[in-house]
């Protein structure tokens, strides 16, 4: 058994969660270091209470590694009933640290239920998804896959921490990959766009840039297909410009001018560097100070000297850059596309859908937590507060990120059992 | 298929995103790595202590003390006694409030100055309780300090950068202290040593968290030069007591070497008073005072006539052009026609008769002008005659502004033919149109240092070395970085002079400067000297000259004394330049009486007389 557990286990990906870690840590002790020196193993330092979580999750891999698949599937209901009440307790018990009401405090633990919902959530839709009578293209079956991952997200967004709301949109893919109409995948696409060039350009002009590009794609459609109608394209054509028109309402009437401000300053419709586009004009300096090589361990001028906020936990990217240069930077990047993939490519192997959509439920999670951390540091997304797992400091979001880890760990090597 | 891979290609899509935007802004992009270093990285020059200032026989002139710029740190602020902070401060509760408005207004995280320059004593009292003040500390900063409080004109005097001067000077930081005038702002290149500078890494309120780098990168300053004057900081002095409540200049210099001995003009000024918190105070007080002019350097900036020691000059190049001999004898008549109805007095007796020699002892008007006459007639044209004595006498430094190591100076005026030909028609004036210049008067002017250095040329029975107040260093000696300007007279011609010179001590003019033991040679001067008051040309009281050398023989000392509106040249000059050669000469001075009498006297009095705006008699 023991052997055969050592054969089947995904090694490569447990490999890449280790170096990810070895190298979040590293990173943790370079901003927080000051010239006192101190121990990795003190609680009292962030680098030193990551290490001792990680620690803590590394022991409870052989214990989820030995827990029937089974349980996971089946128990899922009360995970995230659990959850869903822990999100509901924050109201009654949380404490507020900078303006959110996210965490529990106990006994000097914080604890961010938020972390633990990803998990659960993914636990139950996973379950939800490849029970016998849900069908995805229909109307009824997609609601209630809706329902049970906006719960949590309003819950959330009600602490009020957008940033972690935001990654359970990460379940759109698990559900294209299940069998949604890949229009809506399209038309977020053009969505996004749309809502990008209304803010870049005035609505006036993008709806006779879209009058253009229709007309055009019509008239080449016409020519291969001589049948095409044209209703749906005027339909098309008409509802861009409404939405066009109507994210120019919302964005001037509806947004705060927060929300505003983050959006003007990644477009580069602002350039307000002492404002709120310092952030992300101090994180591209670092970054950009790096060069290939990087300034090396604990030798970042702009890491010693704080000027980029939340340097340990959301902008821990930065530090990467300055102190690992190019080629760190690059490598993290390159580790995270590999567990990504890695995963996607082990997930296809599975024959029955729970252990696969769970996987597929991982996987998206951490992409979207790895593209907007990474894309807001590096000033291509707006800023969106959520860590890099792994990678940031934050337990809460080390714990679940861990086990989740693991129960695809456990899925995937129970695979061919 | 196409939904399976959906994911996969934002994963790689957003990977390659990621990497062209990391190459963008690391490896093609130094303008981040740039401002990273600005806003990284502190650089904070370190200066090293000013150059010492010695007098030529080694005795401390300048040095340098600390001072203390009192800073605050707003943000580390908390209620204190005000009172008992001021106590001590010379400042009143409002002011040091209102300058920590001003200070947290700049910034609250970093330092401001609040007072500058406090001495080490008003320091002192306020260090013990500082701990009382959290948010105030004590800057330390160097700056001078005046042993010797004496030769303000010449070592000049130091003072901080500002805003416009950094943008030519590019080597200097706003505020650091740069050499102003004299000697201070001459050798600044060897008093300032190189600086040097220390890297820190800043934090994002830009306070210095640490050195950057362990201080690896830091570089030392190099320690600046000391310099030793030619100066005798004890004869400097002394001519500075000898000209209280005198207007004039002071030049002395040893002949042989061209090093200046003494450098005076008066009124001076404490050199200490343009250091430390009141310097701007004082400084406004000394360029305001426009009657007495003390930032005016009279013996280097102002230009006289320099009267009747000019006279040894035309007796040498007469002799030289040979218009006369030493044995050709004037008759003087009270004075001399040079043309009809215009008679130059001399206050000889009527139908002396006088060689050069006399004619020197006894400042023979009419010897001089019958000379002087002769000598530009003895070319075909007066105007060749006048190019001739030109040419002479620059050879004596005169026209000149001589090239010593001082940033101010005059030039002087010698006319030559093209002057005149400007003021008269050309070939309508002759010898007797300019004839004032026989004596030392008419259109010449000349600086005192001018003076001196043609006395010290006729001291060294021909040529003079640059005037200069640098001591030559051992590796460059004196006669390699000072060639011998010769002129163009015979060795034994000044001979000649120099025994007329030694006559205007031992029985002509000057019997005031003798001087038991030592041969002094000298000759008087009695300016007339004009000034242009309501509108009219006024006659002031003139000025009382003297330029001496001695010993006559291998002369230690040449001399030039310049009293303004002393009367005639043995009643101030003379007594002063004696004295002064005594001093340095024997190193005291027997003569107790009349050094009294030179200590104490004022002509206060005589300087008032104009500016009372009553009229008022003058040579009284």
């Amino acid at each position: 058994m023991n052997n055969s557990i050592l054969y089947r286990l995904d090694w490569v990906s447990l490999l890449i969660y280790l170096l990810l870690i070895g190298f979040g840590l590293t990173n943790i002790y370079s901003t927080s270091f000051s010239e006192a020196s101190f121990s990795l193993f003190n609680w009292s330092y962030p680098a030193g209470k990551q290490f001792w979580i990680f620690c803590f999750s590394l022991s409870l891999l052989p214990v989820i590694l030995y827990i029937n698949s089974n349980f996971f599937e089946h128990l899922s209901y009360v995970f995230y009933i659990l959850s869903i009440l822990s999100l509901l307790g924050l109201f009654l018990f949380g404490q507020k640290i900078s303006g959110a009401t996210s965490w529990y405090i106990i006994g000097g633990v914080s604890l961010q239920p938020a972390e633990l919902a990803k998990i659960c959530t993914a636990l139950y839709v996973a379950t939800s998804l490849s029970s016998i009578q849900m069908d995805i293209k229909k109307g009824a079956s997609l609601a209630r896959i809706i329902f049970i991952v906006v719960l949590p997200m309003i819950l959330i967004i009600l602490q009020p921490d957008a940033g972690s709301a935001l990654v359970f949109t990460a379940i759109f893919f698990v559900l294209l990959r299940e069998g949604l109409d890949l229009r809506t995948l399209y038309i977020s696409l053009g969505l996004i766009l749309i809502f990008i060039f209304s803010l870049l350009f005035d609505p006036i002009r993008l709806s006779i840039a879209l009058l253009v590009l229709f007309f055009l794609v019509y008239r080449i459609i016409l020519f291969s297909f001589p049948k095409t109608k044209k209703t749906p394209f005027v339909l098309t054509l008409g509802l861009a410009v409404i939405f066009s028109f109507s994210v120019d309402f919302i964005f001037n009437s509806v947004f705060e001018q927060r929300h505003r401000d983050r959006f003007n300053v990644i477009l580069g419709l602002e350039t307000d560097t002492r404002g709120i586009g310092y952030n992300i004009n101090q994180s591209k300096i670092a970054i950009g100070s790096g060069g290939i090589l990087g300034k090396g361990f604990l030798n970042g001028t702009q890491t010693k000297g704080g000027f980029v906020p939340e340097q340990h936990t959301d902008y821990i990217f930065t530090t990467i850059g300055e102190e690992w240069g190019f080629l760190g930077s690059c490598g993290l990047i390159l580790l995270f596309t590999c567990l990504i993939l890695r995963i996607l490519y082990r997930a296809e192997k599975h024959t029955q859908p729970f252990p696969r959509i769970f996987s597929y439920c991982f996987a998206s999670m951490l992409f979207v937590h790895f593209f907007i951390n990474i894309g807001m540091t590096l000033g291509l997304v707006p800023t969106v507060g959520i860590p890099l797992p792994y990678i940031s400091y934050g337990g809460s979001n080390l714990l679940a990120f861990s086990f989740m880890l693991f129960i695809y760990l456990n899925l995937d090597f129970n695979r061919l059992s | 298929m196409i939904r399976k891979v959906i994911l996969m290609g934002f994963t790689l899509g957003s990977s390659l995103l990621f990497i062209f935007q990391l190459m963008n802004l690391q490896l093609f992009n130094s303008d981040y790595s740039e401002r990273s270093l600005n806003n990284a990285i502190q650089k904070r020059p370190v200066y090293p202590n000013r150059g010492l200032i010695y007098d030529r026989n080694g005795a401390l002139w300048v040095a340098n003390k600390p001072v203390y710029d009192l800073m605050v740190v707003p943000e580390n602020l908390i209620a204190f006694d005000t009172i008992e902070f001021t106590s001590n401060l010379n400042i009143t509760k409002e002011e040091l409030l209102q300058q920590i408005k001003n200070a947290s207004r700049f910034s609250k995280k970093l330092p401001s100055v609040l007072l500058r320059q406090l001495s080490m004593e008003e320091v002192a009292l306020l260090q013990e309780k500082m701990w009382k003040f959290p948010g105030f500390y004590f800057q330390k900063k160097s700056t001078r300090d005046y042993i010797l409080p004496i030769g303000s004109n010449v070592l000049g005097y130091i003072s901080e950068t500002n805003q416009n001067e950094i943008k030519t000077k590019t080597d200097y930081e706003l505020g650091e202290m740069i050499g102003r005038q004299g000697i201070e702002k001459t050798y600044e290149k060897i008093l300032r040593g190189k600086k040097g500078v220390q890297l820190f890494q800043k934090d994002r309120f830009n306070r210095i968290i640490g050195p950057y780098e362990e201080g690896a990168f830091d570089v030392m300053p190099q320690e600046a030069e000391d310099i030793t004057l030619t100066l005798d900081a004890v004869l400097q002095g002394y001519g500075e007591s000898l000209m209280v409540n005198k207007r004039g200049g002071i030049v002395a210099i040893e002949p042989e070497s061209g090093e200046v001995l003494a450098l005076v003009t008066a009124p001076s000024y404490n050199p200490n008073l343009l250091i430390g918190r009141d310097r701007s105070k004082f400084f406004r007080e000394l360029v305001q005072d426009t009657i007495s002019k003390p930032l005016f350097d009279r013996s280097l900036q102002a230009e006289y006539s320099p009267g009747s020691p000019f006279k040894t000059l035309n007796a040498l190049i007469g002799l030289q052009e040979k218009v006369i001999t030493s044995e050709t004898l004037f008759s003087c008549n009270g004075g001399h026609y040079y043309a009809r109805g215009a008679f130059m007095k001399c206050h000889c007796e009527i139908g002396t008769n006088s060689n050069v020699i006399k004619g020197i002892y006894n400042s023979c008007n009419s010897f001089f002008a019958k000379t002087y006459a002769r000598l530009i007639e003895s070319k075909p044209s007066a105007a060749e005659g006048v190019d001739l004595w030109r040419i002479h006498l620059e050879k004596f430094g005169l026209g000149d502004y001589l090239g010593y190591d001082l940033p101010i100076g005059k030039q002087g005026f010698i006319p030559d033919s093209n002057y005149y030909n400007r003021w008269y028609k050309e070939g309508s004036w002759g010898s007797s149109t300019i004839v004032s210049n026989a004596i030392g008067q008419g259109e010449i002017l000349t600086t005192p240092i001018q003076m001196a250095n043609f006395t010290a040329t006729i001291a060294n029975r021909g040529y003079f070395k640059k005037p200069h107040f640098k001591k030559a260093s051992s590796e460059q000696s004196n006669d390699s970085l000072y060639p011998k300007n010769r002129t163009l007279i015979d060795a034994a011609h000044f001979e000649t002079v120099i025994e007329g010179m030694h006559q205007v001590v031992e029985r002509g003019t000057a019997r005031i400067a003798r001087i038991k033991d030592i041969e002094v040679c000298g000759k008087t001067g009695t300016v007339e000297n004009f000034i242009r008051l309501n509108n009219e040309k006024t006659q002031l009281t003139d000025h009382s000259i003297f330029v001496a050398f001695a010993p006559k023989e291998n002369p230690k000392i040449a001399i030039a004394v310049f009293i303004e509106n002393g009367y005639w040249g043995g009643r101030w000059a003379a007594p002063i330049a004696s004295l002064m050669i005594e001093k340095y000469l024997k190193g005291t001075v027997e003569r107790r009486w009349l050094e009294k009498r030179m200590l104490e006297g004022s002509l206060m009095a005589e300087y008032e007389k104009p500016l009372s705006g009553l009229p008022f008699k003058i040579n009284e």
